[in-house]
This record gives C-alpha cells, sequence and structure tokens, in this order.
C-alpha cells in the first residue's frame, strides 16, 4: 500500500518535472524562433545587460556612521587629515621607542626601509627626503599600517608627532615647525618633481 | 500489518548498513595504517611503504578530499613577504590554488566570511554596502588570467630556477562579479574619475585604479580555479583587474571609494614606480608587458642527448600571445614555437618547441609577441631605454639557458646591477 502511494507520487513528480521542461523546450524554441536576434548559443555575455533591472538590490544602502568607521584615506590636497597637531620633539621620542627597531635610530640603517636620507643620497635608498612625492602619504601610511607589529594604534597626535619628525630629519622642515592639518597638504617634497606617468600603451616601441 | 513489515524491513537495512559500515571503517582503518606508514626514499623524502604489487592488495577506499600524490612534492619558496610559484614542476596554463604565489604586506588575515562586508562609497549616487552573500547573488562570471607581480625579476647566479627569477606570476580561473555591475548598482556619478581600493590585512592596503579600468573589465572575485579564494589570495574577495600588476589587485577587499583624483597611496608612491632615464620615476604602470619563460629544461635538470620537448609560458598584461619565439643557438636563428590553445586574453600561454640537442654546448631562450605587436626585449634593451639606474618593477627580460656539453643547464646570468 505504501509502496504503490510513494510510486504514485514519485509519478506524478516526474510528471509534472516533464511538463516543466518541455514547457522550457517550448518557450526557448518560440524565443529563438520570434527573433532572430537572440543569441543561439547560451554564451554569457557580461556586458549585456539588457534584461537587468534597474537595480538588483542585493547590497544595502550605507549610513555615515558605517562609511566614517572605515573612511580612513588621506588625500593628497588634504583632504581626510584628521584635526590636530605634532611637533618635532615628541615625534623623535615616539620614533625611538615604536619605530627605530626596524627603521634604525637615525632612520638610515634599517634593518627595514631606511626613512631618511637627503636628495643625492648616494646609498641609493628609496628615502622620504629622496623618493616620497607627497607628504600627506606618511601620515596615511604611518596611520593604517604602523608600527608593523601593532598595526592601527597611533593615536592622531602620536602620527602627526611622526610626519614631523619625519620631515624634519629628511631636512624638509625645521625643528621648530610644528605640523597639522593645514599646513601638511602643503609641504612640497623634493621628489615630487620627477614623478610621470607611465605613457606606453603597447605596440612595438620598448620604453 | 503492513506498518510492521516496513519496520522490520526498516531494521534490517539498518542492519545491513551498520554492518557495512563497520567493514569499510575496518578496511579504511587498516589501509590508513598502511598510508601512514612512511619511508625514506633515496632523496630523502617521506613516500608511502610500497606493497611489491599494487595489483594484489585493495587500495585506499574513497575519501572526502583528494591529496596529492605522496610522491610528489613541487613547493612554493617563501621569503618574508612573498612565496614563489615552482613553475618548472607545472605542467599546462593553470596553477594549482595551493601553488599560487603569495605577495603580501601585512601577512594574511582570517575574515569570517560571514562578517565580510563590501563599502563602495564616495562619487556614487548609492553608498552601499555588500555582504559576500550579496555579492554572489549578482550576475557571475568567470575568467582565466594570469596575475603577476610587477616586482618578478631575480638574476645574479647561474643556479636559479624559473621559480627564484620570476615565480610570481601564476593563473587561476576566478569567478565573481564584474565591477561595472556593482558600479551600475550604485550609480557612479560622473565626474568620478579614480576609484581607492582598501584591503582589510594589517596593511589597510591601498591602491588608486583609473576609473576605465572598473568599467572595462575589473572583478570582485570570490573563487579561484572552482571553490572559494585561497586566504592567500583574498579570502573571502579581492579585487582582480586582468592584466595589471598583481598589487593593483587589492586582496581581502574591505571597501572602494570613489572620486576626481588618485589618492597616491604608499604602494603607488614610494613603491611600485620605477625610476627610467633622466632622474624621472615612472608612475602609475598598470600595465604588464609581454614576457616569456622557458620552464624546460632549466636549472637543475640535466638533459640527453637527443630530442627535447622545450617547454614554457608566454603572457602579456595588453592582450593575447601571438608569436612565441625560441632560439637553440643563443639568439643567431629564432623559429616560431608551437602555442598551446585556447590562447587565452591576458592569460599565461603554454608553449612547446621540438629540437634535437646534438650534445654542444649552446644557450636557448624565449621571446613573447603580444596581439599589439610588442615584443619581449633583452636586458640590454631594457637598460639602454630605462638607464642603467633603472628600478626593479616591470622588467620582463627574455631569459637564457646554457646547456653544457654533460647536459647540465644553467641560467645565463647577465649583469643587471
Amino acid at each position: 500500500m505504501c509502496l504503490i502511494e510513494k510510486t504514485k507520487n514519485d509519478f506524478i513528480f516526474y510528471k509534472s518535472s516533464f511538463n516543466l521542461f518541455c514547457l522550457i523546450v517550448v518557450l526557448s524554441i518560440a524565443s529563438c524562433k520570434g527573433d532572430n536576434k537572440s543569441p543561439r548559443s547560451l554564451v554569457y555575455q557580461p556586458n549585456d545587460t539588457s534584461n537587468w533591472p534597474a537595480s538588483f538590490g542585493f547590497g544595502r544602502i550605507a549610513t555615515a556612521t558605517e562609511i566614517g568607521r572605515l573612511d580612513i584615506d588621506i588625500s593628497p590636497d588634504g583632504r581626510g587629515l584628521p584635526a590636530g597637531s605634532g611637533t618635532v620633539g615628541s615625534g623623535s621620542i615616539i620614533y625611538q621607542i615604536k619605530c627605530a627597531f626596524c627603521h634604525g635610530s637615525t632612520g638610515k640603517e634599517g634593518p627595514f626601509n631606511p626613512l631618511v636620507g637627503v636628495m643625492g643620497d648616494t646609498t641609493k635608498a628609496k628615502t622620504i627626503g629622496n623618493y616620497w612625492p607627497y607628504s600627506t602619504t606618511i601620515f596615511d601610511y604611518i596611520r593604517r599600517a604602523m608600527p608593523y607589529n601593532m598595526p592601527g594604534s597611533l593615536t592622531n597626535g602620536e602620527v602627526y608627532d611622526l610626519t614631523a619628525y619625519l620631515l624634519y630629519k629628511n631636512q624638509i622642515i625645521d625643528s621648530a615647525t610644528g605640523i597639522n592639518s593645514l599646513n601638511l597638504p602643503g609641504i612640497k617634497m623634493p621628489a615630487q618633481k620627477f614623478f610621470v606617468n607611465d605613457d606606453r600603451h603597447g605596440g612595438p616601441e620598448v620604453r | 500489518m503492513i506498518m510492521q513489515q516496513e519496520n522490520e524491513n526498516h531494521i534490517n537495512t539498518n542492519k545491513l548498513f551498520s554492518k557495512k559500515i563497520k567493514r569499510r571503517s575496518l578496511l579504511g582503518g587498516a589501509v590508513a595504517a598502511a598510508t601512514i606508514a612512511l619511508v625514506r626514499s633515496a632523496t630523502g623524502q617521506s613516500v608511502p611503504a610500497l606493497v611489491p604489487d599494487p595489483t594484489k592488495v585493495p587500495g585506499r577506499p574513497p575519501g572526502t578530499i583528494g591529496t596529492r600524490s605522496a610522491f610528489e612534492h613541487p613547493v612554493k619558496l617563501p621569503s618574508d613577504t612573498s612565496a614563489r610559484t615552482p613553475l618548472q614542476d607545472l605542467y599546462g596554463m593553470i596553477t594549482p590554488s595551493d601553488l599560487h604565489f603569495e605577495r603580501h604586506h601585512g601577512g594574511v588575515p582570517v575574515i569570517d566570511p560571514h562578517k565580510y562586508e563590501l563599502l563602495i562609497h564616495g562619487t556614487v549616487d548609492k553608498p552601499s554596502i555588500f555582504s559576500l552573500e550579496g555579492l554572489k547573488r549578482f550576475p557571475s562570471v568567470s575568467r582565466i588570467a594570469f596575475l603577476e607581480c610587477s616586482g618578478n625579476f631575480r638574476t645574479g647566479k647561474e643556479t636559479m630556477t624559473p621559480q627564484e627569477i620570476c615565480g610570481l606570476t601564476s593563473q587561476s580561473e576566478w569567478t565573481g562579479v564584474m565591477l561595472s555591475t556593482l558600479f551600475r548598482e550604485i550609480n557612479v556619478k560622473p565626474k568620478a574619475s579614480w576609484f581607492l581600493a582598501e584591503g582589510s590585512d594589517a596593511a589597510v592596503m591601498t591602491r588608486s585604479i583609473p576609473l576605465r579600468k572598473g568599467w572595462d573589465d575589473a572583478m570582485i572575485v570570490y573563487a579561484q580555479n572552482g571553490e572559494a579564494l585561497r586566504p592567500e589570495q583574498g579570502y573571502p574577495a579581492r579585487l582582480f583587474l586582468p592584466g595589471w600588476e598583481g598589487n593593483t589587485n587589492v586582496k581581502w577587499i574591505r571597501r572602494i571609494e570613489l572620486s576626481d583624483h588618485p589618492y597616491m597611496t604608499r604602494e603607488e608612491t614610494s613603491k611600485y614606480t620605477e625610476q627610467i632615464k633622466d632622474g624621472k620615476i615612472r608612475q602609475f604602470s598598470f600595465d604588464m608587458d609581454a614576457r616569456s619563460i622557458i620552464t624546460f629544461p632549466t636549472y637543475p635538470v640535466q638533459v640527453q642527448k637527443g630530442w627535447i620537448e622545450m617547454r614554457g609560458l608566454a603572457w602579456s598584461g595588453r592582450g593575447k600571445i601571438i608569436k612565441v619565439e625560441v632560439s637553440t643557438d643563443a639568439g643567431k636563428n629564432w623559429l616560431p614555437a608551437a602555442l598551446q590553445g585556447p590562447v587565452l586574453d591576458k592569460a599565461h600561454t603554454r608553449f612547446r618547441h621540438l629540437w634535437n640537442w646534438a650534445g654542444n654546448e649552446t644557450e636557448i631562450m624565449s621571446r613573447a609577441i603580444d596581439e599589439t605587436g610588442y615584443v619581449q626585449p633583452t636586458l640590454k634593451q631594457l637598460i639602454n631605454v630605462r638607464g642603467t639606474e633603472m628600478g626593479g618593477y616591470h622588467l620582463n627580460p627574455v631569459t637564457g639557458w646554457i646547456i653544457k656539453r654533460d647536459g647540465d643547464v644553467l641560467l645565463k646570468v647577465e649583469k643587471f646591477k
């Protein structure tokens, strides 16, 4: 009894899926016949959005708070810099405690990325003084990624202090100059004038 | 009555099933015991104890996950910040996911896919947050393409393998959603011209990308070679920019901000820029230039006189490889190598050349030509056009291998710096 019922159910299921299959086949043939421009093969065209809705709605609108929590980037014109300021003296102390271990007590000897070296430096190290084209990058990078073993642990004030110290050590500002959100973007970096955009676009020429 | 009968049947089936399981686990146990019986091979590696005749002993039962043969040991070559793909040990054009090269700037983070979110904001009408599940609901795309770090050239000693010279390139089938699909969803405003891509690793790594690449062929990918991305490749989601320098393909991507300017992040200013002539520093060199490397025969193999099938990989970030030429006489004559189809856009392409080595000392080399007409240059050509102080990024020189009379194969070392 049970067995019969089960078979019956299965039969009904098969029958309905067969009907669905037939319907799809009929519809497919109909659509091919109806419009000769329809692609016959089902090769996916990622740029063909003709049958897409205006919006899929698979995301949600981000709130200003949610954006603010992640939006930490600094632009070369200073957009994104937080309020605050720093001094060379405070930066020197923080540097020796939190940075010298990797970058060397003078900033020149490493073992990792030397940071200090003025233009014409013969060590071939790429330093803030001889290679970094924008002052705002110093603040942005220290705040997001340094110190390597404790990234994101510095306060904005400490980051301003370190920025001031590194600019001073690279002879870009003097020891009395403080750094803040208003004057940092205006500091002209010595290497900026050397930067050119890649203008190669393939072809036989090697450049 | 019927009910009873059915119950009985049920029990009987259960008994049979449990018996089966018991027999199976017994077998499995015996085989598991056999597979952990490892012995030291002549080369010092651990391999399973061999039975005298594998046709006379039942083998291992089916399992839940496949493993590489215990006799095969292809491995990445790690340093503090990268791990290189063993190009000389691989076949075809796909890099096994666990051998895909690694390069990261703050280690490999662990990200909970259920908590993962991608924020897209800035110069858009609808700043939005997408969960991983949300990203997967969009129309999806799969594409086979290479990914190469732009700092991918080493030389200096004869005893170097392709892995050491240029092992920071790999190829996968990537699956995800076109970035243009997401841009369409959030309505990018007309004045946007760049976007910032930011990772959620310890470096919170950022790169500025011209918007046109986002509309062209950029993807947010969540799968690699048929399964979820590997953590080393950006799990659960990364930016994928076909043909562009590896660093721009931001892994563990958490945020995209559209804007009208580049951000001049650390990676696109003090790193991933290269000195060229007249003291100039070239920036935003996104395209990876056409390149090829012979993967057989190379150091450390020793070859025998007679027929040798030379094999290698060629690729270009600017499109398809149209030709690979090989020389077996130190560049005096060049012959077209056979390309293994399908030859794909911005993809590693396998090439082969059958060569009858007479046993004389010689040098073999290959050069790639892409559909823009670019011909892979020699190191000398690169130094000539970029100067002796040229930087280490985007170097793609023709690489030669010396075949000694005894069959030893050594890298042809050229003076670089």
